[in-house]
């Protein structure tokens, strides 16, 4: 039977590829413009060719800024996986404590990220704030302006309260969609908790975890605003992670060039790192 | 309700969807602990016990597989996990993996089989332990092609057969219940209303929903006035094998389809015929009786007679029911 063909449905694609043109193609493409010119202002640009590319790879300081964001997204996902696995085991599953342990769950995903810099910004300043200040009464010194591992470890903690949430409740929803038949047969197979949680319900949260651990990772390699508002990237560089030192330069130094490039390269690499992680873990889904 | 599962017995749960077979087969294996009453085995009270304590087997009626596992990990999982030597896994696992017929997939993973495969794994899994107290089976055939479940249910048997576990198999589906059970327990509303052999669910229906759910179709039921040995049915005196004394509440008598046939003239009850089913090795033929839906079945090679208008029970079949609980005319003659 033939098909009929008609190819004025591509009409229909029309506003969407004018929508996508305009808020992606376009700045993307002026990314790309930036990245292979030079400029000195008033409009006048110079070929530059792969000058920015190289420049940017060789750069020291944009290295040490990667490395900086890799060690942040790993200690964030070792943290944020594993606490969210074990919030949603322990959950409750029906009642009105499940309503109130949710709607308790979301809150901190609901707070705008720049409120949730000033929050840790306030809550850990030693003169005033209420965590800064106990940890220093106590005889603990801890100071996030001065000290790079303070600030660190407010960063981190920082965002481990903002996103955990967000795994547990992936997981949480996971584990609901498991029929009771499960548990119940798992008990009539005398299997321990472990192998409850190995056997049953790790396998079947596998989906959700995917995605958590994708979004965690997609999210937290661009992380800008919480770091930015509380610590602005200090004390010296500790804290400037990949996109706080990219605006330093695009907004702060005014080297598009440069900074073009470094978005590119940028974009690639999370691009790249996201495909590998996606086919590595469905891969491994296959075969475990 | 008291009951008692005899051990080794093959016993079937019958009753339609929503009467409490599961809850009642979970509080054997102890999934659920009662809000009152006791659970026995033997002379130990395991009410308070958990279902570890209990060494039953019970296989459910969604299939249950582990994921992660090939399907030899599977079946070998609940004797691992109760520490059994490497040896006897290994023999107990192909034995039950030759019974459902899985041998030659055993290395493949439980993930990727069919719905038919995965129910196989959970009987098997069932099976596989050989010390246990009992076996449930909650409808644990209802993914699986018609054909198969007469191969499984055979197995099943079979298993009984040779080891002597006491099964205890929930179903609503008569066939199902008829074949696979030496003792089947009907339960109606909650209760369990009758207890016995297939034979006796179907000679002596102790309630009324036994006489209509057991038997296809089901038991005829006509509102009667029962006066000694004598039933007025529409206006209509009928027979009684026995006497009955004085009755009260909503009074029936009910009767198989197998018992009553169809005659012209003025024997028998008046009967309204609607139509004829042929099913193959006998007829059915529907109709009524002052309203109500009576069946009677016709077996092949006999005439229907032209301008049936009338139906005669044979009295020797005919049970009365007082509030859908059959009147015992033995009992009667006792207390009188």
């Amino acid at each position: 039977m033939e098909k009929p063909l008609n190819n004025r449905a591509w009409l229909l694609v029309l506003p969407v590829l004018a929508l996508v043109a305009f808020s992606a193609v376009l700045p993307l493409m002026t990314v790309v413009n930036y990245s292979f010119q030079d400029t000195f202002g008033g409009n006048q640009f110079f070929w530059a060719g792969l000058e920015w590319f190289d420049e940017t790879i060789r750069s020291d300081r944009v290295r040490a800024a990667l490395g900086r964001q890799i060690l942040f997204s790993a200690i964030i996902l070792a943290i944020e996986i594993p606490l969210g696995i074990f919030v949603a085991l322990n959950m409750p599953k029906k009642g009105v404590w499940a309503s109130f342990c949710l709607v308790l769950m979301a809150l901190p995903l609901l707070i705008p990220w720049n409120v949730v810099g000033t929050i840790w910004q306030v809550f850990g300043r030693v003169d005033i704030g209420l965590l800064g200040y106990t940890l220093s009464k106590l005889g603990i010194d801890y100071n996030y302006v001065n000290d790079a591992f303070d600030a660190w470890i407010t960063v981190i903690v920082m965002d481990v309260w903002h996103w955990t949430s967000l795994v547990a409740l992936l997981c949480y929803a996971g584990l609901q969609s498991i029929p009771d038949a499960y548990y119940q047969a798992a008990r009539i197979d005398q299997a321990s908790r472990w192998k409850v949680f190995r056997h049953i319900e790790l396998p079947k949260m596998r989906g959700v975890l995917l995605i958590a651990i994708l979004l965690r990772f997609m999210d937290s390699f661009m992380i800008y605003t919480e770091p930015f508002v509380v610590t602005g990237g200090g004390p010296g560089n500790a804290t400037t992670f990949l996109s706080i030192d990219l605006v330093k330069m695009a907004v702060g130094q005014f080297d598009l060039g440069p900074a073009a490039a470094f978005s590119l390269i940028y974009f690639l690499v999370i691009l790249l790192i996201s495909f590998v992680f996606y086919t590595l873990m469905t891969k491994e889904g296959e075969t475990l | 309700m008291n009951l008692t599962w005899r051990d080794g017995g093959a016993y079937a749960l019958l009753g339609s969807s929503g009467c409490g077979k599961s809850t009642l087969l979970n509080i054997i294996s102890g999934l659920l602990v009662p809000s009152q009453g006791r659970v026995l085995f033997g002379e130990t009270d395991v009410t308070g016990l958990p279902t570890l304590d209990r060494n039953i087997a019970q296989v459910f009626q969604f299939p249950v597989v582990y994921d992660t596992m090939s399907v030899r990990q599977n079946l070998a999982f609940p004797l691992k996990n109760r520490g059994l030597a490497e040896d006897v896994i290994k023999s107990r696992v192909a034995e039950v993996a030759e019974m459902i017929g899985m041998t030659d997939v055993l290395d493949r993973r439980a993930r990727g089989l069919t719905a038919d495969a995965k129910q196989k794994i959970s009987l098997g899994r069932g099976m596989v332990r050989q010390d246990v107290n009992a076996i449930l089976f909650d409808e644990p055939l209802t993914v699986i092609d018609p054909h198969m479940k007469w191969e499984l249910r055979t197995q099943l048997k079979d298993l009984h057969r040779r080891f002597g576990h006491t099964m205890i198999y929930v179903t609503h589906d008569q066939t199902e219940a008829l074949t696979f059970a030496d003792q089947v327990v009907v339960m109606y509303d909650g209760r369990v209303v009758q207890a016995g052999t297939p034979q006796a669910l179907f000679d002596a229906p102790e309630h009324t929903f036994v006489g209509y759910f057991i038997g296809s179709p089901g038991m005829n039921l006509l509102d009667a006035r029962v006066e000694g040995a004598t039933a007025q049915v529409a206006g209509v005196p009928i027979a009684l094998a026995r006497g009955y004394g004085p009755l009260s509440g909503r009074i029936r008598i009910g009767i198989r389809p197998e018992f009553m046939r169809l005659g012209t003239g003025c024997e028998g009850l008046p009967f309204m015929l609607h139509r004829i089913e042929d099913v193959g090795n006998h007829r059915i033929v529907r109709g009524h009786v002052e309203g109500a839906a009576v069946n009677v079945i016709v077996p092949e090679g006999q005439p229907i007679p032209a301008g049936a208008d009338r139906i005669i029970p044979d009295p020797a079949f005919i049970h009365v029911y007082a509030d859908d609980w059959r009147v015992d005319p033995a009992a009667v003659e006792r207390a009188a």
